[in-house]
């Protein structure tokens, strides 16, 4: 027939425009920084990546894993097939059925997207989104029934040219979704850039159930400090922004934006969407910062990013608790991003708002945020009988008081822990005087050069000294010397150190019997997981273990684990304090009340503070070593 | 035309860390040199050019610094007005007293009678320069201020009371460009004299508040000294005023 070549010609021609789409999409990208990756090998680790550690994300929404599963197995296995049966015209029947299973396969799986978007939730753009369940159906369906010839069902040649023009259409529709709109900037970029993304992550430890969350180093050396465009980010950064397929998990977790503050993680990636395209928010078709309209935002790769695309409350206003990254199916890196912009702002502007300033310089002249005299570090420790490394210089356990020995609230949660340490005869000596800040509120609030400066000095001390372990009570400080101080440590002071937190240490001293505690016999109990301590560094267990050690059953809120709501201490937030409609420690507070406990057991000081800072009556917060010393069985001898 | 204004700044110290940063007051005296010129506005330093503390005050937004480079033993004030009377300024900016060295606060004096200019002392804001005055507000205590207009050129001390530096950004700060020139070699006699030793709290002369409630405390945290001890002479002839003063110091029992 005259036009039976049509919906090849077709297939090819979309297929060509799409390339070349693709083509330059990937040069928006490489206007980023350069980074190197290994490109070969995570290529060939991609396909896993997507299988285990993507899908173990998705996993979390049953509904949405199995659906992607059929859409996009269905569509992938559809697309090479479609090439060797409508293209090359390979004539083998088996081949064509194989097609229509894929294609089945796909249609099942497009029904039911098409059925999650009959009523989408708040968290999910709509836009182009909303069409994308039809063009699959449309792609499903049209190569369904320009397949049954092959496979033998109906006769070649069935419908005439009528149908061959109705396919026709339907090829346009859906591979113009499906291969022009992936090159093109359509919803299916998602998976072109989320493929490639995949395998050019810029955090690769991530795969494989492993966790990659210390911040960069920032490099002090560059023409700009931080990211001031879009194209300052690096390369990789600018594809995984790309990789984004606004379903909004981010958004629905972040603290900030339940609080009305004006930030939506997802409406960030978005603009730096728009910034690494060039454009306009106009056709963002998600939920908008709180409090800010949609569509003013512009901005392109060689613009300052806070000169019109993104606003700098928006960036002060993320505690950097990682629930967006936890979260997140695509395996993006938010807070990377945000610190990055930070960094621009504090280290090229000066632009740190309200106390952040007043806090980063008093911690460079004091190595304390208060402003404190540094010779005063130790005061509350005048009663504890400590060892000092400088006249001790070897002990197991090396103590990391952190910068609660300033405040008298955090003292407390000091002395309960010096107290089961001294029960245990644990061999314990701290830095005192000698000690400084650990660099992390400086680090956030993208001051990475105080940040830097304070990690080699501190380093420069530690290396003096002989010890096993560390052991802090502040998940911050704790985060720091695990996961960032590596980065400085040239020479080796913390190799072959463990680092701890006080939750785990005890654990292990509870376990091992070296603590005899008393059951509990207060009411209902549950328990904070600091982001910090969780997300940061994935310890759920112990903490849980101890409060179950005293016979408490832990009402566990909603939010709890990896879900964990913040307590909206981190990132400088108090500090920088943006105003929002609510508070997100009152949030906090509110889920602890919901599960009827009348005590929170937290494991963090700055957590305490901020749910302590919540007006009464409220349940009573308390550290969980205060908990544990109100339970120490007392020798009698 | 724009006006030629000078910051002058020096090494300063945390009072509690006791380590080297940027001078609260001079800091100030940045701040305000950039509200009235911009990055027109020249600062100043003798001292070392090396110094990293300098790269705090050329966060602010200096591109750069001149240094009258001097070793530390050397007096500032010989560099300073030597260079001073070579720039023909209309205002030059310092600190009340710098928060090292000797701290005695006599720099702007000195500077001032060389040049033969009139010192403003404890500034809190120039609000406007025109036709060759400018309104100042000088700083009182409490909070008060007392509007002035002075000739330029003058040299005027800025006051703890005035706009607080804006924060030092480290990008800029490390890429600012140090302009170093000799500066003179006078040895400093009366510092070479002296010698350091940590300060001995002094006991504080207590207050008596008899307040009872906040508002009470409040009010004499900050209202002017009511009565009658202070007077003002206006008219009297001078050896009036003069007995007057001299009544009050051996009441006070500075002179016996
Ligand atoms: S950033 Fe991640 S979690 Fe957020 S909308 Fe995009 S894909 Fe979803
Ligand atoms: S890190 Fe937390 S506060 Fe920041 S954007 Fe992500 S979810 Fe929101």
């Amino acid at each position: 027939m005259v036009i039976d070549w049509l919906p090849s010609v077709l297939i090819v021609a979309l297929l060509a425009l799409g390339v070349i789409g693709a083509l330059r999409r990937v040069n928006l990208w490489r206007a980023g920084q350069p980074e190197k990756v290994n490109l070969i090998a995570g290529l060939l680790a991609m396909p896993n990546r997507y299988l285990k550690d993507l899908h173990h994300v998705v996993e979390r929404d049953k509904y949405m894993s199995r659906t992607h599963v059929a859409t996009g197995g269905g569509f992938v296995l559809s697309m090479v097939l479609v090439l060797v049966v409508h293209v090359f015209n390979v004539q083998e029947r088996i081949v064509a059925w194989a097609l229509l299973g894929a294609l089945a396969l796909m249609l099942i799986g497009a029904f039911f997207v098409f059925k999650r978007r009959l009523n989408p939730p708040e968290r999910l753009s709509k836009g182009p989104w909303m069409r994308l369940p039809k063009s699959l159906i449309t792609f499903a369906v049209t190569f369904i029934v320009l397949t049954l010839p092959a496979a033998g069902i109906l006769p070649e040649g069935t419908g005439g040219v009528v149908l061959i023009v109705v396919l026709s259409i339907g090829i346009v529709i859906g591979l113009g979704e499906l291969l022009f709109g992936m090159g093109w900037g359509g919803p299916m970029k998602h998976a072109f850039a989320g493929a490639l993304h995949l395998a050019f992550h810029r955090r690769p430890e991530r795969f494989g159930g492993g966790r990659s969350t210390g911040l960069k180093p920032a490099n002090l050396e560059g023409a700009v400090i931080g990211v001031a465009k879009p194209s300052d980010f690096k390369w990789n950064q600018l594809l995984g922004f790309d990789a984004c397929v606004q379903c909004g998990k981010c958004q629905a977790m972040c603290p900030a934006f339940a609080a009305g503050q004006p930030l939506n993680p997802k409406k960030l990636i978005q603009d730096m969407v728009v910034g690494l395209a060039g454009g306009t928010d106009a056709n963002y078709a998600g939920s908008p910062y709180p409090g800010k309209e949609i569509g003013n935002a512009k901005g392109s790769p060689t613009e300052v990013i806070t000169a019109g695309l993104v606003s700098q409350e928006t960036l002060w206003s993320c505690t950097t608790c990682r629930a967006c990254v936890e979260e997140c199916p695509m395996m993006i890196e938010h807070v990377d991003a945000i610190v990055d912009m930070r960094r621009f702002l504090t280290m090229e502007k000066g632009e740190t708002p309200n106390k952040g300033s007043e806090v980063l310089e008093n911690i460079i002249a004091t190595d304390n945020p208060g402003g404190y005299a540094p010779g005063s570090r130790t005061n509350w420790a005048a009663d504890q009988n400590l060892a000092v490394m400088k006249e001790k210089k070897e002990a197991d356990v090396l103590f990391w008081v952190s910068d609660g020995a300033f405040d008298m609230r955090s003292q407390r949660i000091l002395r309960a822990f010096v107290k089961l340490m001294k029960h245990a005869n644990v061999d314990v000596a701290i830095l005192g005087d000698e000690e400084r800040d650990s660099g992390d509120v400086a680090r956030r609030l993208g001051d990475d050069a105080t940040f830097q400066s304070l990690a080699k000095r501190n380093l420069a001390t530690l290396g003096q000294y002989k010890f096993k372990k560390i052991v802090t009570t502040d998940p911050h400080a704790y985060h720091c010397l695990r996961n960032e101080y590596a980065d400085f440590d040239a020479n080796g002071a913390l190799e072959g150190v463990e680092v701890l937190h006080h939750t785990t240490f005890l654990n292990q001293l509870v376990q091992s019997g070296a603590l005899k505690l008393d059951a509990f016999k207060g009411g209902k109990v549950t328990y904070h997981d600091p982001c910090y301590l969780g997300r940061y560094n994935g310890e759920y267990e112990a903490p849980r273990e101890l409060l179950r050690s005293l016979g408490i059953e832990i009402a566990e809120m909603e939010r709890s684990g990896f879900r964990s709501r913040c307590c909206g201490g981190g990132g400088g937030a108090p500090i920088t304090d943006i105003p929002g409609e609510r508070r997100i420690a009152d949030m906090r507070m509110e889920d602890v009340t919901e599960t009827g406990a009348e005590l929170v057991a937290v494991g963090c000081q700055q957590c305490t503070a901020m749910l302590e800072g919540v007006v009464e009556p409220r349940p009573e917060v308390k550290d969980i070593s205060e908990i544990l010393v109100g339970q120490l069985v007392e020798e009698v001898h | 035309m724009p006006h030629k204004i000078i910051s002058l700044i020096s090494v300063g110290r945390h009072p509690q860390s006791g380590r080297a940063r940027r001078s609260d007051q001079d800091g100030r005296a940045v701040e305000l040199g950039l509200k009235l010129s911009g990055s027109q506005l020249e600062v100043v330093h003798a001292g070392d050019s090396e110094e990293p503390v300098l790269r705090q005050y050329a966060g602010m937004g200096l591109a750069e610094i001149t240094i009258l480079e001097q070793d530390q033993s050397m007096d500032a004030v010989a560099s300073l007005s030597t260079y001073l009377a070579s720039r023909d300024a209309d205002i030059v900016l310092t600190g009340v007293r710098s928060e090292s060295g000797e701290s005695s606060g006599m720099v702007p004096y000195i500077l001032a009678e060389a040049l033969g200019w009139p010192l403003v002392a404890r500034v809190a804001d120039i609000v406007e320069i025109k036709d060759g005055t400018a309104e100042v507000l000088l700083a009182l205590p409490r909070g008060q201020r007392r509007a002035a207009t002075v000739k330029l050129p003058f040299i005027a001390t800025i006051d703890s009371a005035a706009q607080e530096a804006r924060q030092s950004a480290y990008g800029p700060g490390l890429r600012a460009n140090m302009v170093a020139q000799s500066g003179a070699n006078e040895l400093d006699e009366l510092r070479a004299n002296w010698s350091e030793a940590p300060a001995k709290p002094r006991p504080k002369r207590l207050k008596m508040v008899k307040a009872k409630t906040a508002a009470d405390r409040f009010k004499a945290a900050t209202a002017k000294p009511a009565g009658g001890s202070g007077k003002v002479m206006k008219n009297e002839s001078t050896e009036e005023k003069a007995q007057a003063i001299f009544d009050l110091l051996i009441e006070e029992k500075v002179i016996r």
